[in-house]
């Protein structure tokens, strides 16, 4: 049950002697092995596939770390939680990286003992409806009860949009997304509201699809980050660079397939960030080649997300707001120099 | 050589007397659990303070901004506070335990009693109740209830309706609410005034039987008086009461009172699983009568709704309340299940989302926990009184 769960978390907290000083990166190459700390089912960001093995763009992003620092991306172990367990984990060290779509939000970021490392996914707040309601618009949505989950910033979003629009509603809160979901195919209600990414996801989980639509209405920004705990910054640098590393491993066009090929590049910016010049895995602690490990065995940003949200997955999420900046989108890697 | 006597050992030395050594054991058990206790305390709270995790209890002043499905005070989701969402969360706790432990005991009596049937029908049925819903365990119970309530039940606008005043759809049962208008006061002074004239008749009734041994028809007189008198006043006085009723308006219904399908499903397995329990008790209590009690009565002439009521019951009583209490207990810490189907209770709303939304995972836990043990401990004192006035007096 989720209470014992958490009472024994709170009972961790108290064993581990200050865990935030032990350092975080040290612990994980002693024991080897990433504990990452994922959803108990979002498709296209961390799910299981039907052999039991984790799929996503969350799960991708773990793999990234297990890479940079064991060179290893069988070496993680995925650590489900629900909305609700999932800061308290990282809060008592249950985790060492939380990968869960959390939303960057200021209250999470200063009062959790936490820190968000930057954007992996830009997401927005939409509905999900039966199309035999006739609905086109979330404004048509006055009076009807949505299925959400508990512990989001859903929740939030969605009183906040129904005041400024003047409507009324009724919510019932589920404990995880699979419920959420099942409340909403024995039609407990009457829309599901969520991130816009999870939403398609969850639409490819009913029985017949096509029979419901997503609205065009995006309610909310729903910057999507990793988190790690507050006050280890080796660990927070080297988390937040992973994800750089990827991102500018995309914009220079180096992709798992090239990447042998890309260690032979003249090209200074390449050579520096494959580590085979300048010091930025040694910096961070790391081997030099942490970044040829990353893109070798996971892949650039562009790959994982095409992959497993993009084009080449049942999801077929438009790009969007998630192209590299200088395709129109927000994904930006500070320069690795 | 004069051996020495036990009295001369023990006070041969210090360490050497049974008590002294008694108490230094014990002085030294206890200050390792006060030494281990807090270790683990200051622990908790150094490790907090080096991530930078709020503490203390002002969160509760702050807005919770969400919307709860079931609020049994107004609750408005742009102002009220994470302290209202306490309170609703507490509430509904509270509401979902009374009508549980109301339905559990009324069932849980009929079918411990019917277990003891003679008619072989009623009997094995009692039985087979038990054995099943005994075994099943209660968190699978109240996912089943909630799917066969929800999967049982049609869309808003197909409803099972009654009189087009009584809807059932999946989402709850919905009735007409009484709208209170001026006048209708009268009627409620006169629905006191009813009781009051019951009790007094009651109390006739019975020194008039005590007297001359003749029976009053005390039950169908008191329903009687209980239903006409408000219901002459409600006439007299112009019909001040009206009902609002629910009507599809949108997508829902509007208006009326609503019963919501997770407080329905929790209340059917929490019931349904504590009765069994009760009625095991009640059945045990049953038996332990001695039978020459129950074959005394039958020659006195009295018919078998009397033995049971005037003279095993009272008996049985004494042996039944000490498990039941047992029972009761039980149901409200299983409520806190709620949280797998929904029901905002104060698991769900407050160790649950509030939890989330403010990230206090210390204070919150701890103040849930208090909740259940504040709840447990009165509803034990409350049934240690009425066990300690039913017991056998010495006479």
């Amino acid at each position: 049950m989720k209470l014992t769960k958490i009472v024994l978390l709170l009972g961790l907290t108290s064993l581990v002697p200050n865990l935030a000083t032990a350092g975080t990166l040290e612990d994980v190459i002693k024991k080897d092995s990433l504990n990452c700390g994922v959803s108990t089912g979002i498709p296209g960001f961390s799910a299981t596939d039907s052999k039991g093995v984790w799929k996503g763009l969350d799960v991708d992003f773990c793999r990234s770390v297990a890479a940079a620092v064991l060179g290893d991306t069988s070496k993680v172990k995925y650590i489900p939680l629900t909305a609700k367990e999932r800061f308290t984990a990282l809060q008592s060290g249950e985790i060492d990286v939380l990968a869960r779509a959390s939303t960057w939000t200021a209250t999470r970021d200063t009062s959790l003992g936490l820190n968000f490392i930057g954007v992996n996914y830009y997401d927005g707040q939409g509905f999900l409806v039966n199309k035999s309601l006739g609905i086109k618009s979330a404004k048509e949505l006055d009076g009807a009860t949505f299925c959400i989950q508990a512990g989001t910033t859903t929740e939030l979003n969605l009183t906040d949009y129904f005041k400024s629009e003047g409507m009324e509603y009724k919510a019932v809160t589920y404990d995880t997304s699979g419920q959420t979901i099942d409340g909403f195919k024995k039609g407990r209600c009457d829309a599901v509201t969520s991130d816009a990414s999870q939403l398609y996801g969850l639409r490819l989980k009913m029985d017949d699809p096509s029979t419901l639509v997503v609205l065009p209405e995006i309610i909310s920004k729903e910057p999507l980050a990793p988190v790690v705990r507050q006050g280890d910054d080796p660990w927070f640098n080297v988390v937040r660079w992973t994800m750089y590393a990827t991102l500018e491993a995309e914009e220079l066009g180096i992709s798992s397939s090239n990447v042998d090929a890309m260690m032979k590049s003249t090209s200074p910016a390449i050579q520096r960030l494959l580590g085979i010049s300048g010091q930025a895995g040694e910096n961070l602690g790391l081997n030099s080649d942490w970044v040829y490990q990353i893109v070798k065995k996971v892949g650039n940003y562009g790959e994982t997300f095409d992959k497993n949200v993009g084009k080449d997955s049942p999801l077929n999420i438009d790009r969007g707001l998630n192209k590299l900046w200088n395709q129109g989108g927000l994904m930006y890697s500070m320069p690795i120099r | 050589m004069n051996k020495p006597t036990p009295s001369e050992l023990a006070n041969h030395g210090f360490l050497n007397s049974p008590q002294n050594r008694a108490i230094i054991y014990q002085v030294i058990a206890l200050l390792a659990v006060v030494f281990v206790a807090y270790y683990f305390v200051n622990n908790m709270f150094t490790n907090i303070e080096n991530r930078g995790i709020s503490t203390g209890f002002s969160f509760l002043d702050n807005v919770a901004g969400f919307g709860i499905s079931q609020t049994l005070i107004p609750y408005d989701d742009g102002t009220s506070t994470f302290y209202d969402v306490f309170i609703v969360g507490l509430l509904n706790t509270l509401l979902v335990s009374v009508i549980g432990v109301f339905v559990a005991t009324v069932l849980g009596l009929m079918i411990g009693i019917g277990r003891l049937s003679q008619n072989f029908l009623i009997a094995k049925l009692s039985l087979i109740y038990i054995e099943t819903f005994r075994n099943i365990p209660i968190l699978l119970q109240i996912l089943f209830w909630y799917n066969v309530v929800l999967a049982a039940l049609p869309s808003p606008r197909q409803s099972f309706t009654y009189l087009d005043s009584v809807f059932l759809n999946t989402r709850g049962l919905l009735t007409p609410s009484p709208i209170f208008e001026s006048g209708s006061g009268f009627i409620l002074v006169a629905f006191i005034v009813a009781i009051i004239s019951v009790i007094f008749l009651a109390r006739w009734a019975k020194k008039r039987h005590e007297l001359s041994g003749e029976e009053f028809p005390v039950v169908k007189v008191s329903i009687a008086i209980l239903i006409l008198a408000p219901l002459l006043v409600y006439f007299i006085s112009g019909q001040p009461i009206s009902a609002e009723y629910p009507v599809l308006k949108g997508f829902n219904f509007k208006g009326g009172f609503a019963i919501m399908p997770e407080l329905l499903a929790l209340v059917f397995a929490l019931s349904i699983y504590t009765a069994t329990y009760i009625a095991e008790a009640v059945r045990a209590g049953i038996e332990a009568v001695p039978s020459g009690q129950k074959e005394a009565a039958k020659s006195l002439g009295l018919k078998e709704h009397v033995i049971l009521r005037k003279v095993v019951l009272p008996q049985a009583l004494r042996i039944i309340i000490p498990p039941v209490i047992n029972q009761y207990l039980n149901l409200v810490k299983n409520s806190s299940l709620a949280t797998a189907i929904g029901y905002p209770d104060i698991v769900t709303l407050f160790s649950g989302t509030t939890l989330n939304q403010v990230g206090q995972a210390i204070e919150i836990i701890l103040i849930t926990m208090a909740v259940y043990l504040t709840i447990s401990i009165v509803i034990s004192l409350i049934l240690n009184w009425v066990n300690a006035k039913m017991e056998i007096k010495g006479r």
